[in-house]
């Protein structure tokens, strides 16, 4: 990194902190044993900060899902560009208003369209149109290989209520950086 | 009939289906690796169960969490037992969930809404 852009990400970092507490930061292997890790010290901070039921159990649960996502569908073959080869980025914030659980991994760029256009209509969908979404799926659809339904993105919309973020960034011409934040909030 | 009894751990829920003592029962937490994996043995134990079910099968559902991989499997375990509840045996399921949890309770209504078996939900704690 060029001097000049490391002051700026140092000058941006600062900035954000001072706005949101950093809970968790974790970039590497996104395995079941470290999903639990972080499941379990996520829950205790929530815990002794006294967060409200609600809010503890929603943060817990866009966290499996994303965090399952990730170790299930990163691409991890990759392994010719070693900064990006099987790995995840995992960020957990928190502010007055809300928890924001964000992931990062690395996809094939031929799966862009298919996701997006996945991500603006469950975006677009309010809670009703999202339960009887939830409910053919659930009927319809067979677990694949991966044990995936189909159903965490449409889960994770209607039970925080809000809407899904998302970017890709290119990384080559074969991949992109998903990156995909769900917010939880806390008022 | 060989009894099922799993000890619940973080991320997989207890499961105790013991057809000569008439107890049938899911709890805690239910979001493993390989929900595939974890299942089949519960759901081939059904398939026998169903052919020669007791003259009434209490069913409990008392989960704190589960993913949404689950939720799917959980669907497959009601339509089994809804197989039974066809076959004219007596059939009652209990969706067990903390009074606090209003997404636990939707989502025993919600299954309720799905499958043609009445579905009890018992609030608790």
């Amino acid at each position: 990194m060029e001097k000049k852009s490391f002051v700026e990400f140092i000058l941006d970092f600062y900035r954000y902190m001072r706005e949101y507490e950093i809970s968790l930061v974790y970039e590497g292997e996104i395995t079941q044993p470290i999903i639990k890790a972080f499941l379990s010290l996520t829950e205790t901070k929530m815990m002794q900060q006294e967060e409200p039921g609600a809010v503890q159990r929603k943060v817990f649960h866009v966290m499996v899902e994303c965090l399952q996502n990730v170790s299930k569908y990163s691409d991890s073959s990759i392994e010719q560009n070693y900064l990006y080869a099987g790995m995840g980025v995992f960020i957990v914030t928190r502010s007055a208003k809300e928890y924001c659980i964000t992931t990062g991994n690395s996809m094939e760029k031929g799966k862009i369209d298919e996701l997006k256009k996945t991500l603006e209509y469950i975006n677009s969908l309010d809670k009703e149109a999202l339960n009887e979404l939830y409910k053919k799926q659930i009927k319809e659809s067979q677990l694949h290989e991966k044990g995936g339904a189909g159903l965490g993105f449409i889960d994770i919309k209607r039970k925080t209520g809000n809407n899904l973020s998302y970017e890709f960034m290119a990384i080559d011409d074969e991949f992109t950086f998903f990156i995909l934040t769900s917010s939880v909030s806390r008022i | 009939m060989d009894p099922i009894i799993i000890s619940a751990t973080e991320d997989t829920p207890g499961i105790r289906l013991d057809a000569a003592n008439n107890i049938f029962e899911i709890s805690g937490r239910s979001l493993p690796e390989d929900v595939v994996k974890f299942y089949r043995p519960i759901l081939d134990w059904l398939d026998t169960y169903a052919q020669s079910p007791n003259e009434h099968t209490v069913f409990d559902f008392k989960l704190s969490y589960f993913n949404t991989a689950s939720s799917k499997i959980i669907l497959d375990i009601l339509m089994k037992l809804e197989g039974i509840h066809n076959d004219g045996k007596k059939l009652t399921i209990k969706w067990h969930y903390p009074s606090d949890d209003e997404d636990m309770m939707e989502a025993g209504e919600e299954y309720a809404d799905i499958v043609d078996v009445p579905i009890e939900l018992v609030e608790y704690g």
